[in-house]
């Protein structure tokens, strides 16, 4: 049975996370690197193209990749101190069994007995329970090979229905909402558009601290004459340099874009051969926009009446334009609608689809684009292909030599998952590449549901928060110590290499997936010799899909630094071809699939579509016990659940612990002053956390970012409600209570990363 | 013949976070050691925050108060860490410095600063900060390149304090005509809290305020 093993020195000293510091190598000036390995940063969305320093198979330090054309050569302070992830203390390169005999709460046992044991329980689970009682967590941070791998490993040797990944917790509502407006889900533009754009928009995203370099493209735009506006309840450090900021309320964004067509329409700033040409159900979406005047917007989303008529008006005017969003607009359960909003007034505007006119969202996770491609999301097989399609599962069941039958039907959402195993239906859990004790909401509930599992195995290269729940760890593999090919934000598939080999027993993913697989007899579709291999299957597995990498090879990618999908090996009449890649999406007169010439865009008709969506209030109003709307988001030092970040010194040093932002008017009413604790406190828990009190905030809602375990984590206070749609937490708000507090126990040992 | 390569700061592109301050300690002449300084301005008030390098003046003051003549200004206007045989880590240069740029290593006893990364200049690279930085706050290349993209802004390199005009190698980027109204959330706000009549730019400009 799984459990916490519990935080003891001990497991602190053995597992950390501690800090790590140049040092050795590292620092010293007179070391000649054996090799520099072109390759990308293992952090966000961005893929910065970098350069590692390997030293006897150690990366030791980086050097900038000029060449990359996304980045030449920049960096944020993630990507600089990247390197400091290998060789780390922490380094899991042994498995281990959970063992509370022991001090730090495991016991080393050889790979092979991980293995077997593993397979074992898999195998009791599934016999006892059937199939579907175990599940499945893949993560975006691994490559499209690997992610690849894990939705067919789900489905064909496990031969569950319940494999999910943790893209649910960030892309998902970009996602979906894009699939509905334009029948594909990815950025539509290359970032080169956005210098180009004479208004750029950007609602929800904490560019500067989330996806650092694309602050350059902005500022080149606004260096160029854009007017930049800027939609986020607080001033974030891009803001400060925007033109107009609109500080909303969170979770009423789809309210500003409704006002914002409103206006739109009564001003007659429309492209009507546009909309008449490449659109259907303008009439729905301008019936809903019709009853959002300015006042009544400004009234909903907190935001003043003049701001809101000046953003229309550059937006309404403008001859080009680039939107862009990200997770403040899509993490709310009405995250897809949000969306939608944001996507009504580009095809208002008819700015899509031309140089300088673009849209997309910015992806979070490095693969976070890729990892929603190929099939480990529940509802989706390879190509973007639609795992309850009866052709879709056809083609796949045959290209795996499987029956149809045998291939699992749609199962459900990470969260979901973890309902199911509150109700007994989930018995067991291997997680990979992903932390959802700290990275999912209402994490009380998450870890209850951890330790309820019969059996939990997880898969990473350090000992995660919810490792610690595990009765097998088995080390996976770091960044650098494998290749394939990921899918940046833009679309662009670009390609990791490998600088350094796993240590000690530590395995390539995709090995330890192909060893599961022979330990329970299923290797048929599992006896892969290397990554190349994969991608090669992958890419046919996608022939003829919406996400069409046929005719990428590892080859192209290396020459054209990147390709942008879709990129087929035949043209429409299935002679093979060299396609180049399509890097703007929905140019007048392109070809794709499913339209087949109809029109640019992935509907049978070719035309994108307007929603009448109309906006609803979150899941929890602030009332007169929780008279606060809370919300979270990054830091620049840090990375998502911060299991690598917490582990680099220097990053630490930046911002060593989260600290709760509020007003200065909300902190002279309840007596607060700047670096006090305070607890803050929702339904369904609360933490203590020191603040920072800054005019930058609403003083309506409080801020702390999430990278954080433990009692440091925000996720103890937030919100499980999803979208019904995307499934998306709600991460952006929900209604909190704060109070001046006293300094919590934990802050006497811990140190601040732990 | 290739053009000349200036270094250029433009304060109003930085977001505060830190890549240059973390590549800095990465260059081979200093590794371990940032020489850069990178603060916020006011927290409380704003997110606005400031890197300095060192601006490599014509005539330095840190050379010129160094009572152990410890300062060289290289050739080509670079003006270098101190030398190790003569500096007397007295820390004259770091009070004396308009900029506050020189940084003493006690545990060297040396005075060090930022030296324009000589190691990757003197090689045809570009200095590791102005490589990294992600908002191209701090750019090195052709001074035709800034004037070309950067159109709102105008270049500045002579600087008044007090009684002193320091003129330098190194660049400020400032915007032509400069906004310089306090920034705060809730001037944009339905209903802004009462007690705070601070105003956006923007608004006030079109009637709104």
């Amino acid at each position: 049975m799984a459990a916490e093993s519990p935080l003891t020195p001990e497991l602190l000293a053995k597992f950390g996370p501690l800090r790590s510091y140049p040092s050795g190598d590292r620092v010293s000036t007179m070391v000649d690197p054996d090799k520099l390995v072109q390759t990308h940063c293992c952090f966000c969305g961005q893929q910065c193209g970098i350069q590692l320093k390997v030293k006897d198979n150690a990366v030791v330090g980086f050097e900038p990749r000029d060449d990359f054309p996304t980045n030449h050569g920049m960096l944020c302070p993630k990507g600089v101190r990247r390197y400091l992830q290998g060789s780390h203390h922490d380094r899991l390169t042994q498995a281990y069994f959970r063992d509370p005999s022991s001090a730090t709460g495991f016991r080393a046992v050889a790979y092979e007995e991980a293995i077997q044991r593993t397979a074992s329980e898999i195998q009791r689970i599934q016999s006892t329970y059937g199939n579907n009682a175990f599940a499945v967590f893949g993560g975006a941070s691994m490559t499209t090979e690997k992610c690849y791998l894990m939705g067919k490993f789900a489905r064909m040797c496990l031969k569950t229905r319940y494999t999910d990944y943790n893209g649910r917790l960030c892309m998902v509502s970009a996602g979906v909402a894009n699939k509905k407006a334009f029948g594909v889900d990815r950025a539509a533009n290359a970032m080169a558009d956005i210098p180009l754009a004479e208004v750029v928009w950007i609602s929800g995203a904490n560019v500067a601290e989330c996806a650092p370099i694309t602050t350059s493209y902005v500022w080149q735009a606004r260096d160029n004459g854009a007017r930049i506006i800027n939609v986020d309840p607080r001033l974030t450090p891009l803001a400060r340099g925007c033109d107009l900021v609109l500080p909303v309320k969170p979770g009423r964004d789809a309210a500003l874009f409704a006002g914002i067509l409103h206006l739109m329409i009564e001003h007659d700033w429309l492209d009507h051969d546009f909309i008449r040409q490449y659109t259907v159900d303008f009439d729905k979406a301008a019936a809903v926009a019709k009853q959002w005047n300015p006042k009544r917007t400004a009234e909903v989303t907190g935001i003043r009446q003049a701001a809101i008529e000046q953003a229309a008006e550059w937006w309404g005017t403008a001859k080009t334009s680039y939107l862009m969003h990200a997770r403040g607009l899509e993490q709310h359960i009405h995250g897809v609608h949000n969306c939608l909003g944001s996507i009504n007034i580009v095809l208002a505007s008819g700015r899509i689809g031309r140089p300088g006119c673009g849209y997309g969202t910015i992806t979070g996770q490095g693969n976070g684009q890729g990892g929603r491609e190929h099939g480990q999301k529940t509802d989706q097989l390879p190509g973007g292909r639609d795992v309850d399609n009866p052709q879709h599962r056809q083609f796949i069941a045959n290209f795996w030599g499987i029956p149809e039958p045998e291939l699992p039907h749609s199962g459900v959402d990470c969260y979901e998952i973890l309902r199911k195993v509150e109700t007994g239906e989930i018995r067991g859990l291997l997680s990979w590449s992903i932390n959802p004790a700290v990275s999912l909401p209402d994490s009380q509930y998450v870890k209850r549901m951890l330790s309820k599992l019969e059996f939990y195995v997880n898969i990473d290269f350090f000992l995660s928060e919810s490792g610690r729940f595990a009765d097998v760890v088995l080390p996976g593999s770091q960044h650098e110590e494998d290749e394939g090919v990921v899918c940046s934000t833009e679309g662009r598939v670009i390609k990791i290499n490998q600088a350094v080999d796993p240590p000690g027993d530590a395995k390539q993913d995709w090995r330890i997936m192909q060893d599961i697989a022979r330990a329970l007899g299923r290797e048929r579709g599992f006896t892969f010799n290397n990554p190349r291999e994969i991608f090669d299957e992958m890419c046919r597995a996608s022939a003829g899909g919406v996400i069409d990498y046929s005719g990428i090879t590892y080859e192209k990618i290396e020459a054209q630094n990147g390709v942008f999908w879709p990129c087929p090996a035949t043209d429409p009449d299935g002679r093979s071809i060299d396609h180049p890649g399509t890097p703007r999406l929905f140019e007048p007169g392109s070809w794709n699939s499913v339209a087949r010439g109809a029109g640019p865009f992935y509907f049978p008709d070719g035309k994108a579509r307007f929603h009448g969506i109309d906006y609803a209030p979150p899941t929890e109003d602030v009332d007169e016990t929780y008279p606060l709307m809370l919300t979270t988001g990054r830091t620049v030092n840090m990375f998502l659940s911060g299991n690598q970040t917490r582990r680099i010194g220097p990053l630490v040093d930046q911002y060593p612990e989260p600290l709760l932002e509020l007003h200065p008017t909300l902190a002279e009413k309840h007596g607060i002053r700047d670096r006090d604790w305070v607890t803050v406190e929702s339904r369904r828990g609360a933490m203590t956390v020191r603040c920072q009190v800054v005019a930058t905030i609403r003083p309506d809602v409080v801020f702390v970012p999430y990278h954080w375990g433990g009692e440091k984590s925000i996720n103890l206070v937030t919100i499980s409600a999803q979208d019904p749609y995307s499934k998306i937490p709600e991460f952006k708000v929900c209604a909190v209570r704060i109070r001046k507090s006293e300094a919590p126990e934990y802050a006497s040992w811990l140190e601040p990363q732990q | 013949m290739k053009p000349e390569m200036e270094f250029f700061v433009e304060p109003s592109r930085c977001i505060g976070c830190q890549a240059c301050y973390h590549a800095c300690s990465e260059c081979e002449t200093h590794r371990g050691h940032s020489m850069i300084h990178i603060e916020y301005v006011d927290r409380s008030q704003s997110v606005q925050t400031f890197a300095m390098v060192c601006m490599h003046c014509h005539s330095p003051t840190c050379a010129d108060v160094c009572p152990a003549d410890a300062i060289k200004r290289e050739a080509d206007g670079r003006v270098m860490t101190a030398r190790k045989p003569r500096c007397i880590a007295c820390s004259n240069c770091v009070l004396a410095c308009p900029f506050g740029v020189p940084k003493m290593m006690s545990e060297l006893d040396l005075m060090m600063k930022c030296d324009m990364c000589y190691d990757r200049t003197s090689t045809g690279r570009k200095p590791m900060c102005a490589t990294v930085c992600p908002s191209q706050a701090l750019y090195y290349g052709p001074r035709e390149e800034v004037e070309k993209l950067r159109k709102r802004s105008r270049i500045v390199n002579q600087f008044q304090f007090g009684e002193q005009v320091v003129t330098t190698k190194v660049n400020m980027v400032i915007p032509r005509e400069a906004p310089s109204d306090i920034v705060d959330v809730t001037a944009a706000m339905h209903e802004p809290p009462t007690g705070r009549t601070i105003t956006l730019n923007v608004l006030t400009q079109n009637g709104g305020g």
